[in-house]
């Protein structure tokens, strides 16, 4: 009372407590009351929301770590480097999964990037402005096949034909060279490469889309006002531009190769040995998580692969992280992004 | 090719000079428009690479699973091993249910944490919330499967249905989370201090002014995240596990499209091959149709 009356211009005299309360007044502050408790109970679900997330990567991390527990005393660091797995035996050692995972993902990356960031520029530049909308529907329905629709697919149909005709080819010309050798099954880490970089490249596309599009319009300007052509526009003004953002990108791209799952474990092979050659058989950190979880012979078994599962986290993390180092101007990691409205004005 | 005096060529050549200098130009300008046409043509047929496996699935998957898409498929139930016949009628339901589970279970999650990112909580807490579920989207899907399998499952000792919607709904939530920021953030401030300067509470703005000015994008937002788990398989795995008849309710094991389309195709019988094909067929056409649907409400939303 006392503050808003010191406000009040017009009222010289406090007012005296013996004025009968007016009963309007009285419903209105009550209901007054009822509405800020209910503001704050608001409140306080939305903020419950927001740490509900904390919360559920404390259950993440707690629930990995304490399944994880019983392998990390056990077996230590050298979980990781040592190759030898055979839950029959009891030895668990986590390095063919890393090296199929890595090896896999980096291969499918170096595919994907190139062609990735060429439809990037062919569909902010290059391409009949006319198709660039469907094509960029179609990469937009790339992403949104299912991961085992892939694997089907690769399964029945890429794989028979890397078997019959890729791979043979590959070894007449390049066997030369070590990835290229030894005995071709079809199920292999350059068939799981193949998959992954086809899951990946409308990822990586739509974000390279969306970095080329946030370089400034005075940038082309200036080059078309020089006189450039359309790719010397690119090469000079746009590409060093965002350069270190494409490379983000890319890594976005790794980070999301890297968890890739279920067309992985149905094409790579899964066998844990770590070969040179890509046409050999491989196996991933997710694909053995898949392919022996539901089936452990034992403890140590489960508590390995609990393990093999905080690797797994812990390597995206990293791979994430740098990624959303590199890339400042767009979205961090990938968002559906469900209001890609402002896309073609920028250049007509 | 500069016109610099020469001695030894002591006649004015400047005439001759600038016509070659014409012609080195023109040749210049020629190799240039050679060299960007051939990184469009280049560029060009890195997107037809690009798509054409996107076609080829489609091709393969209509050639292949198209005839067995019958009325039988999508009615009945799967025939015990060895029979050849049925269908996927558990299946289709089975997904339709854990999606919907998930969605209610994460929307309102979602939905409201993106308001706590935008409106609410002081800024440490902000930036750690939006932080955390930046991991958590890059936190591969089978990691959750094995997260639930040990909260949920081993303590139910069952898999079941539940422990799949909520492995989904994990998935989820930070998915609408973030796109629920992105569209709140499109909301002028305008609004919300006209909303603040008629005496509304916080709240009431909020669900008043912001969610109604932003309602479209987050309804996006929440398909997109259906759509997008309607796919999953890895989180299922472990969690609803897969069942060849019906679920009477969410505390049994539950099959799921994308599960069965798995346990298909890996498995060494033709007649399961073709009917995963036709699953995938159904499965692709639900995750293709809700795409679509979210690119028109995305399309109604700029207009």
């Amino acid at each position: 009372m006392g503050r808003k009356d010191r406000l009040n211009p017009f009222r010289r005299k406090p007012p005296s407590d013996e004025l009968p309360p007016d009963a309007g007044a009285r419903a209105w502050t009550s209901s007054a009351r009822i509405g800020r408790i209910l503001d704050q109970g608001f409140g306080f679900l939305v903020v419950g929301a927001g740490i509900s997330v904390l919360a559920l990567a404390a259950l993440l991390g707690w629930e990995l770590y304490q399944g994880a527990k019983e392998a990390i005393r056990r077996y230590g660091a050298g979980f990781l480097v040592s190759s030898h797995w055979d839950p029959v035996a009891g030895r668990f050692g986590a390095l063919p999964f890393l090296y199929g995972t890595f090896v896999s993902s980096a291969l499918a990356l170096l595919l994907a990037f190139p062609l990735s960031v060429a439809t990037a520029l062919s569909l902010t530049e290059f391409a009949p402005v006319r198709l660039r909308r469907p094509v960029l529907a179609l990469v937009d329905l790339m992403a949104a096949v299912p991961s085992v629709v892939w694997g089907l697919w690769a399964m029945f149909e890429m794989v028979p034909w890397l078997r019959q005709t890729a791979f043979p080819f590959l070894q007449k010309f390049f066997g030369w060279l070590p990835f290229f050798q030894g005995t071709i099954y079809g199920v292999s880490l350059l068939a799981g490469a193949l998959v992954i970089a086809m899951m990946i490249t409308p990822i990586v596309t739509s974000l390279a889309i969306e970095i080329l599009q946030s370089v400034p319009l005075t940038l082309r300007e200036a080059a078309w006002a020089l006189g450039a052509t359309r790719w010397e526009v690119m090469r000079v003004a746009v590409l060093p531009y965002v350069r270190s953002s494409l490379v983000g990108a890319g890594v976005l791209g790794l980070g999301r190769a890297l968890g890739e799952t279920m067309a992985v474990t149905m094409v790579i092979g899964n066998r844990p040995e770590i070969l040179l050659s890509l046409f050999a058989p491989g196996y991933t950190l997710a694909s053995v998580l898949v392919n022996e979880f539901a089936e452990v012979t034992s403890e140590e078994h489960l508590s390995a692969l609990f393990e093999i599962g905080l690797t797994l986290v812990a390597v995206t993390f990293v791979v994430n992280f740098l990624a959303r180092l590199l890339i400042r101007s767009v979205p961090f990691f990938f968002a559906p992004r469900p209001l890609r409205t402002q896309s073609m004005e920028t250049n007509g | 090719m500069s016109p610099q005096p020469n001695p030894s060529h002591p006649k004015p050549h400047s005439q001759k000079e600038a016509s070659n200098e014409e012609r080195a130009d023109s040749r210049h300008f020629w190799i240039r428009k050679v060299v960007d046409r051939f990184f469009q043509i280049l560029s060009i047929l890195a997107a037809i690479v690009v798509i054409s496996p996107l076609l080829l699935v489609f091709v393969f998957l209509l050639s292949s699973g198209g005839s067995s898409l019958t009325w039988d498929f999508l009615t009945q139930l799967p025939k015990p091993v060895g029979e050849t016949g049925g269908g996927m009628a558990n299946a289709i339901v089975g997904s339709c249910i854990l999606v919907s589970l998930a969605t209610l279970v994460s929307t309102p999650v979602g939905v409201l944490g993106g308001i706590c990112v935008c409106e609410y909580g002081d800024a440490r807490l902000r930036a750690a919330i939006r932080f955390t579920a930046d991991v958590l989207n890059g936190v591969p899907s089978i990691i959750w499967g094995i997260v639930v399998y040990s909260w949920v499952v081993l303590r139910m000792k069952t898999f079941s249905g539940l422990a799949g919607g909520l492995a989904l709904s994990f998935i989820m939530i930070p998915l609408i989370l973030r796109t629920t920021e992105d569209v709140i953030r499109l909301v002028p401030s305008a609004y919300r201090e006209a909303g603040l300067a008629l005496g509304l509470r916080r709240g009431q703005v909020i669900l008043h002014i912001i969610l109604a000015t932003a309602r479209r994008g987050v309804l996006t937002g929440v398909l997109l995240a259906a759509a997008r788990v309607a796919g999953e398989t890895a989180p299922l795995l472990f969690t609803a596990f897969g069942n060849r008849v019906w679920a009477a309710h969410l505390q049994e094991p539950m099959a799921a499209l994308p599960l069965q389309i798995f346990t298909y195709a890996i498995s060494p019988y033709p007649d399961w091959h073709r009917q995963a094909w036709a699953g995938a067929l159904v499965l692709l056409a639900l995750v293709f149709f809700m795409s679509i649907v979210v690119r028109a409400l995305a399309k109604g939303k700029s207009q």
